[in-house]
């Protein structure tokens, strides 16, 4: 049973890459909303999550990066997802995050997109 | 595998009885994850392929956190049965909160979320009934019931 949760933040370019280590429930999300906050404060615009190794996420925790995803809105940047296993794929699909932020099968395609 | 499998018909071949799982999990944190655990390894017995047991998971644990956060159950806890039958899995979770009015519930919309200011959570039962064949809820007073049933 998770009891942790890490998140990983670097810089590529303008891109930042946040890659996420754990079940990304209501601490995880908090967890990824506190360095996202961070990085917004130095002027982000371009975000890039990876998600391989967070294979289980629930609805509170993609809450959190709905209101990441507003901000990042707001100053007409953009934020795209990897690595992301099908169930993941797929409840972002139901919530329509899929409208808003693409999925990448690997960070390479992802950060290629930036350029 | 292979000695899942054959656990597994010797599970399904049993009486009624048999194909019944209860479990009791108290509200506390991350607990959704020991009934996903128990969801996953019936799918698994029943040969779910495993989109199909990753949707049962996601939608089970939709419909913990639902009832950890909203149900204000006296006794802090959720019922849960998960029933084999022929040709699908049944969920069943119970609790003895305040109940919730399902009409009340608004559908949610993703561009209306992303306003500034509107609150961005209520996800979990369309996710539960975008995941699942069946769903069912019975509310009152006395507590929730929902019902979810997967299909193979």
């Amino acid at each position: 049973m998770p009891d942790s949760f890490e998140v990983h933040v670097r810089q590529e370019g303008l891109v930042w890459v946040f890659e996420t280590h754990g079940y990304i429930n209501n601490l995880g999300g908090e967890a990824i909303a506190d360095e996202f906050h961070k990085t917004f404060e130095k002027g982000g615009k371009l975000y890039l999550f990876d998600l391989k190794d967070s294979k289980i996420i629930n609805s509170i925790g993609v809450s959190v990066i709905i209101e990441i995803l507003e901000k990042i809105l707001e100053r007409e940047g953009t934020l795209a997802f990897c690595n992301c296993v099908p169930i993941v794929k797929k409840t972002f699909t139901i919530m329509g995050l899929t409208q808003y932020a693409k999925i990448y099968d690997s960070c390479e395609d992802g950060l290629a997109q930036f350029v | 595998m292979d000695y899942i499998t054959h656990r597994g018909q010797d599970f399904l071949m049993g009486t009624s009885s048999n194909k019944r799982i209860d479990l009791t999990i108290p509200i506390l944190q991350n607990m959704e994850l020991a009934a996903t655990r128990v969801a996953e390894a019936l799918a698994e017995v029943m040969l779910f392929d495993e989109v199909k047991r990753d949707e049962v998971s996601m939608a089970l644990l939709e419909a913990c956190i639902n009832s950890f956060e909203h149900s204000k159950s006296k006794d802090r806890k959720v019922y849960i049965t998960f029933t084999a039958e022929e040709d699908r899995l049944k969920i069943t979770l119970r609790d003895h909160g305040g109940g919730f009015q399902r009409g009340a519930v608004v559908e949610p919309k993703l561009e209306e979320k992303l306003k500034p200011g509107v609150r961005k959570r209520g996800w979990g039962l369309k996710l539960m009934e975008s995941l699942m064949d069946e769903v069912e809820i019975v509310s009152d007073k006395n507590g929730t019931t929902v019902t979810m049933i997967k299909k193979k």
